[in-house]
């Protein structure tokens, strides 16, 4: 335990949740999914950290903070592997992994021109068709959309 | 509420899809009824399209119903910056149904979620014209006799055709068996062909448009190779006379076979093709009329009983 403290690049924390194995280029993106720049929690981001499976990677601690499903599962477009450790009393109570979300309710902008959602002030919707490949569908113009051609609001 | 709305046909089940065609019918016995007697339908052309305004209009007049609306949206609040659901919503407060045409894909389902009345879909953008699939069924089943296993090709821009891909998504009830012919670079997308073989759905690909490949078709589906649909002008040049029906080549055609095409024709179906029985474009254009009127009064709640 206190081998592993040392070896800690950052530092621990004891009571919220750690959102680990983010690539690195997408770190900043997740900041803003969670909007934590409006938080007014204690958060530690860690930026280019040395990592094992990634080379690199980013890490968020956040402190006295516990997310429901839907707000981490936005991040799952983005960053479908990230791993999520909730902490209470500096021990890891709980392991997660984010998933992708059946709907993407006003999170993604639909990548059709001609689609309503980008020529009228209104929320977009998307259907998942494909957790695993992340296929998403436009409920509006039905257009199918692949991670690659994904842009976020 | 129940949403009576009429945005898609691909959701459209067998039995609603039979529904609907029975309604047809009926109306095709008799156009005339005063049956929207006081009723107002709204048409909100966004994108000009004489042939389908025109028949819609038909429809709810021949029905006794009132029309407002307007063909041309640089008259209207929209080319003043007004956003689609204000519009929707100011219609709503005078009209008992709103029937759109939107140059914007997905539109009508926008529409039909805001509005508090039904909204039909007279074509949004590239994506959906259900009352083109239903005239195109209703003029198949009347020309066959069934629905059931029939040989259809689909002939000419199946890439971006609209039409045969709502054909192909309405028949996948009925056994068909398609035949996909077109140029290379108008051919049915992936997409298309993936839900053929998700729903069992026969099909051949050709790229060769001759006597041969259309024997055996009980149906022709013939559509417009559009020239600004070419990226290879090279290609457009060797192919746009390729895809072109010529009289003597229905020489060898079945005798039930009828040839159909959404409209307006430009060249791909020669002139003298027209005086051929086989021939039926211009009833097919007919028929939306009464598929209409049926798409019209369901969505305002009338009910087969109330038409027979």
């Amino acid at each position: 335990m206190s081998e592993n403290k040392q070896e800690l690049q950052v530092a621990a924390l004891r009571n919220g949740t750690v959102i680990d194995h983010i690539p690195c280029e997408k770190l900043f993106t997740v900041v803003s999914l969670l909007k934590l720049d409006q938080m007014d929690s204690n958060i530690t981001i860690g930026f280019n950290l040395k990592s094992k499976k990634l080379g690199k990677k980013g890490i968020i601690k956040i402190a006295d903070k516990f997310f429901d499903d839907e707000e981490i599962n936005r991040i799952s477009v983005v960053a479908p592997h990230v791993k999520l450790n909730i902490i209470r009393d500096y021990e890891v109570a709980e392991k997660k992994e984010v998933q992708m979300p059946d709907e993407l309710r006003d999170i993604v902008k639909c990548a059709n021109p001609k689609c309503i959602t980008n020529n009228e002030p209104m929320p977009t919707l998307f259907h998942v068709i494909d957790k695993e490949n992340c296929v998403i569908r436009c409920h509006y113009c039905e257009k199918e959309q692949k991670r690659e051609d994904i842009t976020l609001l | 509420m129940e949403n009576r709305s009429l945005v898609t046909i691909a959701n459209l089940s067998k039995e609603r899809i039979l529904y609907l065609l029975e309604m047809a019918k009926q109306f095709e016995k008799n156009p005339n009824r005063k049956i929207l007697d006081g009723k107002i339908v709204a048409t909100l052309f966004f994108e000009p399209s004489t042939r389908t305004r025109l028949s819609f209009e038909t429809a709810a007049n021949r029905l006794g119903a009132r029309v407002i609306g307007f063909t041309d949206p640089k008259v209207t609040s929209s080319s003043k910056g007004e956003t689609l659901k204000d519009t929707i919503m100011m219609v709503s407060n005078y009209a008992d149904i709103i029937v759109m045409r939107h140059y914007l894909e997905g539109a009508a389902r926008y529409a039909s979620e805001i509005a508090p009345v039904p909204v039909i879909n007279a074509g949004d953008g590239a994506n959906q014209h259900p009352s083109q699939t239903m005239l195109d069924l209703y003029s198949i089943q009347k020309t066959q006799g069934t629905l059931e296993n029939l040989k259809i090709c689909l002939v000419g821009d199946l890439k971006y055709g609209r039409t045969v891909h709502s054909l192909l998504m309405a028949m996948r009830h009925f056994n068909p068996t398609f035949r996909f012919i077109a140029p290379e670079e108008l051919r049915m997308p992936a997409e298309y062909k993936l839900y053929c073989n998700e729903n069992r759905i026969k099909y051949e690909e050709h790229t060769d448009f001759t006597e041969d490949t259309i024997a055996e078709a009980d149906i022709l589906y013939m559509t417009r190779v559009q020239r600004e649909r070419f990226t290879d002008l090279m290609e457009y040049e060797r192919v746009k006379n390729v895809y072109i029906l010529r009289n003597k080549m229905l020489e060898k055609t079945r005798p039930n076979l009828r040839i159909l095409h959404p409209l307006p024709r430009v060249n791909e179906i020669s002139y003298d093709v027209d005086n051929n029985p086989k021939a039926y474009y211009f009833e097919q254009a007919h028929n939306g009329l009464f598929a209409r009127q049926a798409i019209i009064c369901d969505a305002l709640g009338i009910t087969l009983d109330e038409i027979k």
